[in-house]
């Protein structure tokens, strides 16, 4: 930490921080965080968010379950995780002050907006005395700040009405909060202005009351400190900031364009997975279809019919979406059509918790639907991988025409990241064949990948008919024949083992032999990275393996694993990955599980290593 | 993609559009009718047999893909209308149809029948309407009359029944019509003006079962009593019907009555005339509803036919207007479009 002075203030360099922006739900604490994310990639820091918002679009004001926060975690150097628990709380009412309390760390600066901490917001909030003066903030550094008096004030002279100027208070905030980090002003400037051009009398608003927040924070006496954290030292090339349900978007794009094939999306609303179709439904002049279907079982029929038709279909969804299409994905492994799924998980059971992460749907992706109907499983494990992972997906229905599961989760899906984005032509195209020879043409017949041949409909002298039923070999007919239904079953389950042969080995971070790996898949990617990082850093030796491919596994996955004396499996989940794995391997693993709707803090994955390699193995 | 679908060059003939698969309904079924006035139909349809595809759910009529010689997809049950759609909306040059039966689209099939309707999805949907469950071996469907005793309905069903042609309507389809099966040459005019018309056409062919709902439809199939309980509704024609041809509908309000222009007291002149292109549902509603009144007849034939755009060509134009506007999307762009920044 290294200190200067400048404008009769100190300024203080640091590694890395977590902020926490806590409002109302309709505070605009989402929109505030993200403007600072984007500012903060823009300056070159590397960066992890977590938003965490309720299920409730505006839920009554000032209330602990209306609390909407989003996180940040932004380095000089190279990070993984939105952090374990922040080093700065922005609090915009009671209620955001005491849903984020018990979680900052000791000692955290804690911003509150002193205006709304009235007799009736600690009501609602269900504090019987001013935690502001009562005692309960004592050990951390507290700056009360007026933020809606001090809002009121610079719009004074404006013609707006209280309601819409109280609502651009998060501004006030956004605006301190950059003085007290060092960022620029004029990326948020230029966004209001492109948001709000066809209201300039607003636009004008909250750029006056961003830039009064910054000016507040250079004159105040109440911060004696500002802040600064270097740009990070990141591989180089063009980023971009980009959620995880963004990426996946272009990645289907990019898998229409390599492939050649036009892009069907059939869907149906579903938190967190929505945004993904309101993303292709903006590319339109890509040549994508999308259609918001009248259920979820519509979603993926549509894309089942589109897929017969020759396009690259896709269907989207979340837990509860996955189970109503378990019957159409059997249609499509009996039918042997391409077709993606991509399974935003939230948490479960039922309607469970719709806007929170969790890691439980792998087994109904494994095993969800009657019958013996495998399907290729993939997971994403960061925010930007979800683009590598939706070209991977449809590369590998395309080429082995079958459907595929790819797996992200709502906290990857609405988490950000800096992207180094891939040039285009670098990347490797998709071979897709249709059948048109009219000789010898068997729709069931197979190839090496024991793929069948993909006739669409058009194709003259091709006309064929598939369906549910059970398929004889070869020529597709109906057949109930009991040697037959034996040998699709092996066929079919076979092709998905032979994926094998066309993904990547599993790579293994750190020694490929020792005491302790920690094998995750998907979300839980970057808090295993973290904690393996930290365990290292004292001085120990655990390796890492991260498996985004999951049905099947890559093929050298028992090799790795038997080098290891223990296996440690974190999962936001009660252990589904460790069943699998037990169940293929016949290995003993150690399971770490947490299905708090919020990824797994660093920190426990941490102690778990420490406490398997007893504190003094391979050191 | 065009939006047009490609016109016959080579006349094809019935056996063309017969596959080498060996029909499996029950003797007597009457689907085999059906099957056969699609096969002579088709020929005249203009559609190459490759661009055509018959999509269905589950259910007796659901095998009706297998044993045609185009391109088919005998799917799960009640998503025919789905898979359809996809199909169309991302092949808009192919002509898609529907074979389904009254358990399928009705019941479990309900949601997706509407939507298709709803959003005027050109696809063509033949309902064979039997009002039994036959695959299952013999349970009520949403179309038995209530009081129906079935197998799960011993003591007589207490729901009551949909009507169709109602609910198609209902949902804005814009074609609505009703055949039978033991009547080819009406059921072939049916399914040609099914294929003519662009958007939602739904036909529901009233179909006997006769193994587990023999008779359903014989007072408006036998000889002796058809004449006197089928109305045949022509564009423009008045509605006449009877061994004489001498009764008519005569529309009392909202209320259809019968009389008899021979009688001294009605002429012709007092018959509803029928127009399928009326612009207000209203009357195609009345004409849906006369099976409610057993003293009424049955009207088969074309109840509504609307043209609006559909959805599959809104789509398209949608991608055009778009890609005018904005140009072919250049995906290196739309990378580099937001916020970057170099290290």
């Amino acid at each position: 930490m290294e200190e200067t002075k400048s404008n009769g203030k100190t300024v203080q360099s640091l590694n890395d921080v977590t902020v926490m922006f806590a409002g109302d739900s309709g505070d605009g604490m989402q929109l505030t965080g993200t403007q600072f994310s984007n500012t903060t990639a823009l300056v070159g820091n590397d960066l992890s968010t977590l938003p965490d918002y309720p299920a409730e679009i505006r839920a009554p004001a000032g209330t602990l379950y209306g609390v909407s926060g989003f996180q940040l975690h932004f380095s000089s150097s190279d990070i993984h995780t939105p952090g374990d628990s922040p080093d700065v709380l922005v609090a915009m009412n009671p209620a955001a002050l005491k849903v984020n309390l018990k979680n900052i760390k000791e000692h955290a600066l804690i911003i509150v907006n002193t205006d709304s901490f009235d007799p009736k917001n600690l009501k609602i909030a269900k504090y019987d005395s001013n935690p502001l003066d009562d005692g309960t903030l004592e050990g951390f550094h507290v700056i009360h700040v007026p933020i809606t008096s001090l809002t009121t004030n610079a719009l004074r002279d404006t013609n707006l009405s209280i309601k819409e100027i109280t609502r651009s208070k998060n501004f006030f905030a956004l605006g301190m909060m950059y003085w007290l980090y060092n960022r620029p002003v004029e990326p948020t400037i230029e966004w209001i202005k492109q948001k709000f051009a066809k209201n300039p009398d607003i636009a004008a608003a909250n750029e006056a009351v961003l830039k009064a927040g910054y000016y507040f924070g250079d004159q105040t006496e109440l911060f004696t400190t500002r802040y600064s954290v270097e740009s990070a030292n990141l591989p180089k090339g063009v980023y971009r900031n980009i959620s995880g349900n963004e990426a996946t978007a272009i990645g289907l794009v990019t898998a229409s364009e390599l492939s050649g094939l036009p892009l069907f999306l059939g869907s149906y609303p579903i938190t967190p997975a929505s945004e993904i179709l309101q993303y292709l439904s903006t590319y339109k002049n890509y040549g994508v279809k999308t259609f918001q279907a009248e259920d979820e079982i519509s979603g993926i029929a549509s894309a089942i019919g589109a897929s017969f038709g020759g396009s690259l279909a896709i269907t989207t969804t979340s837990g509860p979406g996955l189970a109503l299409k378990a019957e159409a994905i059997g249609l499509a492994v009996m039918t042997e059509l391409p077709l993606v799924i991509i399974n935003v998980q939230r948490g479960g059971p039922s309607t469970g918790l719709p806007t929170k992460t969790e890691q439980a749907d792998l087994l109904q992706a494994m095993y969800g639907r009657n019958g013996e109907a495998p399907v290729a499983v993939l997971a994403a494990s960061t925010p930007s991988d979800c683009f590598h992972m939706a070209i991977e997906a449809s590369r590998i229905a395309l080429n082995f025409m079958t459907p595929v599961i790819l797996l992200t989760d709502g906290y990857i899906a609405n988490g950000a990241e800096p992207w180094k984005m891939p040039l285009i032509e670098e990347l490797e195209k998709i071979e897709v064949k249709f059948a048109t020879e009219v000789e010898g043409f068997f729709p069931y017949s197979r190839n090496e990948k024991l793929s069948r041949p993909w006739a669409k409909p058009g194709t003259p002298g091709l006309e064929h008919r598939i369906g549910g039923l059970e398929k004889a070999n070869i020529t597709g007919n109906v057949s109930h024949d009991p040697d037959n239904h034996d040998l699709m079953c092996k066929l079919r389950t076979e092709k998905i083992q032979r994926i094998q042969n066309d993904i990547p080995e599993l790579e293994v971070d750190g020694p490929s032999k020792g005491d302790v790996l920690v094998l995750g898949w998907g979300g839980t990617y970057g808090s295993i990275r973290e904690a393996v990082d930290r365990v290292r850093k004292s001085g120990y030796k655990v390796s890492q393996a991260h498996l985004k491919y999951i049905n099947p596994f890559p093929k050298n996955t028992r090799e790795v694993l038997n080098n290891f004396k223990h296996i440690l499996i974190p999962e936001i989940n009660l252990g589904q990955l460790a069943r699998i794995i037990r169940s293929e391997f016949l290995l003993p693993v150690i399971q770490l599980n947490q299905v708090r709707g919020l990824p797994i803090k660093s920190v426990d994955i941490q102690n778990k290593i420490l406490e398997i390699l007893g504190g003094n193995n391979g050191k | 993609m065009a939006n047009n679908i490609d016109v016959n060059e080579v006349k094809l003939t019935a056996k063309d559009f017969s596959s080498d698969q060996d029909v499996r309904w029950c003797p007597g079924c009457g689907d085999y009718s059906i099957l056969a006035q699609v096969q002579r139909t088709f020929p005249d349809i203009g559609v190459k047999k490759e661009n055509i595809v018959w999509v269905s759910g589950i259910g007796c009529s659901s095998r009706f893909p297998y044993y045609m010689n185009t391109y088919g997809f005998h799917s799960i049950h009640g998503r025919a209308p789905a898979i359809a759609t996809g199909l169309k909306i991302s092949r808009p040059d192919l002509s898609v149809w529907v074979a389904t039966g009254d358990g399928d689209l009705m019941s479990i099939g309900g949601n997706h029948f509407i939507h298709a309707c709803r959003k005027n999805i050109d696809i063509k949907i033949l309902m064979f309407n039997n009002r039994i469950y036959g695959l299952t071996k013999g349970q009520y469907s949403p179309t038995s009359e209530k009081g129906k005793v079935t197998k799960t309905t011993p003591y007589g069903s207490i729901d009551y029944p949909f009507n169709p042609a109602s609910l198609a309507l209902g949902a804005e389809s814009t074609f609505v019509a009703r055949s039978l099966d033991r009547d080819p040459k009406h059921l072939q005019s049916i399914i040609k003006r099914a294929a003519d018309h662009k958007g939602t056409a739904f036909v529901e062919i009233l179909q006997n079962c006769n193994i587990f709902n023999d008779g359903a439809f014989a007072l408006l199939t036998d000889k002796e009593t058809k004449a006197d309980h089928v109305l045949v509704l022509e564009h423009s024609k008045p509605m006449l019907f009877g061994k004489e041809n001498n009764l008519g509908i005569k529309l009392d309000g909202f209320r259809p009555v019968v009389i008899d222009i021979n009688d001294g007291k009605h002429s012709v002149s007092d018959v509803w005339v029928h127009n399928e292109e009326d612009h207000h549902p209203i009357r195609s509603f009345i004409l849906a509803h006369m099976t409610d009144d057993p003293k009424l007849p049955t009207p088969i034939g074309i109840f509504r036919e609307v043209i609006k755009p559909t959805y599959d060509e809104g789509i398209t134009e949608q991608i055009e207007n778009v890609t005018k506007k904005k140009g072919r999307g250049d995906l290196q762009k739309l990378l580099f479009e937001s916020n970057t920044w170099e290290v």
